[in-house]
């Protein structure tokens, strides 16, 4: 069991290792995108899926690794490598700071702290925009873009710099879930009351889940702002807090290679539903309303239940 | 053989609204007993025992566990010092399989390599060691009793709190669950809130009676049959 678990997760990478030399242009930027976005994705999945904690305001974990490197590379003429370490960690830190104050509540209450905490942040950037640029955005020059010897704004660094992150991020991922630590997150999510008797601290053990969360949100905005040199406001608006929700949700909350293919599906979704129609988010709500009506616990939700029980 | 003290109380108390759940309870649990709470509906017993395990906290009194005061420690910690409350109505994780529920109760002491190992003895000890893969939530309701029973015993307790814990169980498996408990001390000390009071003559080494909320009798199962006002509140005038 456990070699098809790693096998099942090393095999997804090794697809997506072989797909840089053959995916065409367009689609290898893509992918690219979806493994970074990925990433946060995996991050959220880890407080939401695993831990039961509904938050939506993980924009503002996102943006503030975005900004934290946007803005150390473009204001403090830091490096790329440097800044991308500290955005990492921004992710973290922000997290901690909001959880210390948003796990004093649960349920509805949490999830309206949470939102409340990331729309304050959207508009403290808008407020600073002397140095974020507000909706416009920071775009970070080419050559600043450059981490050892790799640019990673050039399409094949990039796609491999990509891989290298969501590799890391999922076998930690993967690691994390089947970890005594994993198994307690997941005890929150089902019983707090009986988890709290078995000895475990509800408060620290949210607390932690969410630290990782928002390293991984970080990870995944600093990574951003690095390959594809940009940060905007937008992408610390509340449409950022529930995309990766859904991601999650179709790919399945509480697995570790859902929210990957959640992301992939969307995306390419969005992409061409645009080409049919300008309404495109109604075709993304209508495969939403689908989701619930036929697979609520998404597409390796309902794999797991039918039949591959060994999935984590 | 001197008696020790594991644990006393001194004037709990918690009222909720006019209700008075538990009204000055003055308790002493000595270490290595098997001690039965007995009483009505509604006499309070298990506001009391959450009162000791630390569910609900309480509005006055003090609690001392091995010479510590714990009235001000939050529950979770208390199961660290080693009280451990298996609940009255089953909570087992209902998703998750047999074998991970009782690891949450194993793993804090065992590393990763032991954690099979001791997963196995604690559901040896109930006899649930072949159903370890099975989803908690499929097992029957006895099974899931000795679960809950398995999950407590894995904390290596000093002092287990069971919460009517042979409510629903078959009369065969009250039998297991007898030889069970007895089997416990003097190691771990039990205190058990039971109804059915062939299981309570049969293991309790003392019975503490309460009624509205307060003590109406204490001592041996003997002297506790025996008194008139005992036999008036709750044993129908035996």
């Amino acid at each position: 069991m456990k070699g098809r678990i790693w096998g099942a997760h090393l095999g997804l990478l090794a697809v997506l290792a072989l797909a840089h030399f053959l995916l065409p242009d367009y689609h290898h930027n893509n992918v690219a995108k979806v493994m970074v976005l990925a990433c946060y994705a995996m991050g959220y999945n880890i407080a939401f899926g695993y831990t039961g904690l509904l938050s939506l305001g993980h924009a503002l974990f996102f943006a503030s690794g975005l900004y934290a490197t946007a803005l150390s590379i473009n204001l403090l003429g830091w490096s790329a490598g440097p800044s991308l370490a500290l955005g990492l960690l921004a992710g973290a830190v922000m997290a901690v700071a909001v959880g210390l104050l948003a796990l004093r509540t649960a349920g509805v209450a949490f999830m309206i702290v949470t939102l409340m905490f990331a729309q304050a942040g959207y508009l403290t950037i808008l407020y600073l925009g002397q140095w974020t640029r507000g909706d416009e955005g920071i775009v970070i020059a080419q050559g600043l873009r450059v981490i050892a010897g790799f640019d990673l704004s050039a399409e094949g660094p990039r796609y491999l710099a990509a891989l290298a992150l969501f590799g890391a991020g999922l076998l930690a991922n993967l690691w994390l879930v089947r970890s005594p630590f994993g198994r307690v997150m997941v005890a929150m999510r089902e019983n707090e009351a009986r988890a709290r008797m078995l000895g475990y601290n509800p408060f620290r053990v949210k607390l932690a889940s969410l630290a990782i969360s928002g390293l991984y949100a970080g990870a995944a905005g600093a990574a951003y702002a690095v390959m594809f040199g940009y940060a905007g406001a937008s992408l610390a608006g509340v449409q950022y807090s529930i995309l990766p929700m859904l991601w999650v949700l179709l790919g399945g909350a509480g697995t570790v290679m859902g929210p990957f293919i959640g992301c992939l599906l969307m995306f390419y979704l969005v992409a061409y539903s645009a080409n049919v129609t300008s309404a495109s988010l109604l075709v993304v709500g209508l495969v939403l309303v689908a989701l619930v009506l036929f697979a609520p616990k998404g597409l390796l939700g309902s794999l797991r239940t039918r039949g591959v029980t060994w999935l984590p | 053989m001197a008696a020790m003290t594991l644990l006393e109380a001194r004037g709990l108390t918690r009222h909720f609204g006019g209700l008075k759940a538990v009204d000055d309870v003055d308790f002493d649990l000595e270490t290595g007993e098997i001690h039965a709470l007995i009483g009505p509906n509604g006499a309070g017993k298990t506001t009391f025992v959450s009162l000791l395990s630390g569910r609900i906290s309480p509005q006055a009194g003090s609690i001392r566990f091995q010479g510590k005061d714990i009235t001000g420690l939050p529950a979770h910690r208390r199961v660290r010092a080693g009280i451990a409350y298996t609940f009255q109505i089953t909570q087992i994780f209902a998703n998750l399989t047999v074998f991970d529920n009782v690891a949450l109760a194993v793993q804090p002491r065992s590393g990763v390599r032991r954690l099979r190992a001791g997963v196995d003895a604690a559901l040896a000890r109930v006899g649930l060691e072949d159903r370890a893969e099975q989803v908690a939530g499929t097992l029957s309701y006895g099974h899931q009793r000795l679960l809950e029973i398995a999950m407590g015993l894995a904390l290596q307790p000093k002092l287990l709190i069971l919460d009517e814990p042979t409510q629903g169980l078959a009369a065969g498996e009250i039998d297991g669950f007898k030889r069970l408990v007895a089997g416990l001390v003097p190691d771990t000390t039990a205190l058990l809130i039971e109804h059915n009071m062939e299981v309570v003559m049969d293991l309790a080494h003392r019975i503490t009676v309460l009624n509205f909320g307060q003590v109406l009798a204490s001592g041996t199962p003997e002297s506790v049959r025996g008194n008139p006002a005992v036999q008036a509140a709750y044993l129908g005038g035996g």
